[in-house]
């Protein structure tokens, strides 16, 4: 999966789209991969902007979570934005909510975590 | 099969309500009557009745232990869990002591908390009776030995007046017992466990209890939703959040309830059971956690047909 990538007040936004189930879970993290490999204290923070996101399972939520746990290894930021009601409502049902940094809006993220 | 009986629901550990716990329902009962007055028994059940069922019931604290009731004379039971004891009761109080009865017992695998009734399970030193416990695992017989055994308990297994037998199974192959045909199947979880799905001539049941479900393993996904499939009821260890499942409690042997929703659409499940609870959560969190999976499971559904979720509780009887 290949994921569009662009520049924000020094935050490294990366656009998702679609649906992020049990079949397409592994191509997103095929695509997230090398962008977390850079995700670290010395680079910009990394935020999946889920603006256009329709559904999101429990696979691909294994991904953001694998995702999460390389950044705060390497000390690096990782965080969401922009979820959509209904994916909004699978981040709370999982409790992902409680574990993975998600922000209401792209420029409010960048407003955090940007430098 | 035309019913099944939940005698123990919990997960791990057996638990029971606290003073304060009875004595919060208490207040939030009195707090929703304000003050009515009720003429006649009858009245007052009926407004028991509509109170939530986190103030007016339980979801109980008995370990492990389902009951399959079959049209036939023999008896097919789930797990030894604490639950058996008073599944154990029932079937004294209904059948007696001088009519001996013929008990099937699967067992999912051989942590304490899946065989701790078994000592508590009467019908077991009553002479006549005939007990035949069906596992997988080599150390079956050895592990319901152990546990009655000198300094663990007070009475050696020797004891036992009923007949008791072994059969030990093997997954993934039909065994017809007793007018149904069961099938175990391996499940991820430390020293193993295993689900079975009975299959009578007109409905199908699945348990699936102290079982951990990878996510990123495909094959393993597609052989858990055939073993599942068109079930008219799935019971699934849902313990933990997916959160949980997925971080700190990774690698414990559990799932949680947004697999089990995703698991049973995928295999077209007709219900499924919520099971196994955490021991921690009390009844408001596990009503909450109820109402949260039925919201996921519409919210998800898409061109799947609806699927009934339920959350199990101690005495619950569904209807097959």
């Amino acid at each position: 999966m290949i994921l569009s990538t662009r520049e924000q007040s020094g935050v490294l936004v990366v656009c998702v789209n679609g649906r992020l189930d049990h079949v397409t879970s592994e191509l997103f993290n095929s695509g997230l991969s090398p962008l977390i490999d850079r995700c670290s204290q010395e680079n910009p923070p990394v935020l999946l902007d889920f603006s256009n996101v329709d559904y999101i399972s429990s696979a691909g939520l294994r991904v953001l979570m694998m995702a999460s746990n390389r950044a705060k290894s390497q000390k690096g930021a990782f965080a969401i934005a922009a979820l959509k009601p209904l994916v909004q409502e699978i981040f709370a049902i999982s409790r992902f909510t409680l574990i993975m940094p998600c922000y209401i809006s792209v420029e409010t993220a960048c407003k955090v975590l940007g430098k | 099969m035309n019913q099944v009986i939940f005698w123990g629901t919990r997960g791990s550990l057996p638990v029971a309500l606290s003073r304060n716990d009875v004595r919060e329902k208490v207040l939030a009962a009195l707090t929703a009557a304000n003050g009515k007055t009720f003429k006649t028994r009858s009245a007052l059940g009926e407004f028991v009745d509509s109170l939530p069922f986190s103030v007016a019931g339980t979801f109980g604290g008995n370990s492990a232990c389902v009951e399959i009731v079959h049209t036939g004379p023999e008896h097919f039971i789930c797990d030894m869990g604490s639950g058996a004891r008073p599944l154990g009761q029932a079937k004294i109080a209904r059948y007696g002591a001088p009519n001996p009865q013929t008990y099937h017992i699967f067992i999912s695998h051989l942590h304490w908390d899946h065989l701790m009734g078994f000592p508590y399970f009467a019908p077991m030193y009553i002479p006549g009776n005939r007990i035949v416990i069906h596992g997988c695992h080599k150390q079956l017989e050895e592990a319901f030995r152990m546990q009655m055994r000198s300094p663990s308990f007070p009475v050696d297994y020797s004891q036992a007046g009923a007949q008791i037998e072994f059969d030990l199974m093997t997954p993934n192959k039909a065994h017809f017992i007793a007018g149904i045909n069961v099938i175990p199947k391996l499940q991820l979880h430390l020293g193993d466990s295993y689900g079975y799905r009975f299959e009578s001539t007109n409905r199908t049941v699945v348990y699936s209890t102290d079982s951990e479900h990878k996510l990123e393993d495909l094959p393993a996904r597609q052989a858990c939703v055939d073993f599942f499939a068109k079930a008219d009821l799935v019971i699934f260890d849902a313990m933990y959040s997916l959160a949980e499942a997925v971080s700190v409690k990774a690698d414990w042997g559990h799932s949680s309830n947004v697999v089990a929703v995703e698991l049973c659409q995928a295999a077209q499940a007709k219900r499924v059971a919520l099971f196994h609870h955490e021991p921690m959560h009390d009844d408001r969190q596990l009503s909450r956690l109820l109402k949260e999976t039925q919201r996921l499971e519409q919210i998800t559904r898409g061109t799947h047909q609806p699927l009934e979720v339920i959350s199990a509780y101690d005495d619950l009887i569904i209807e097959l």
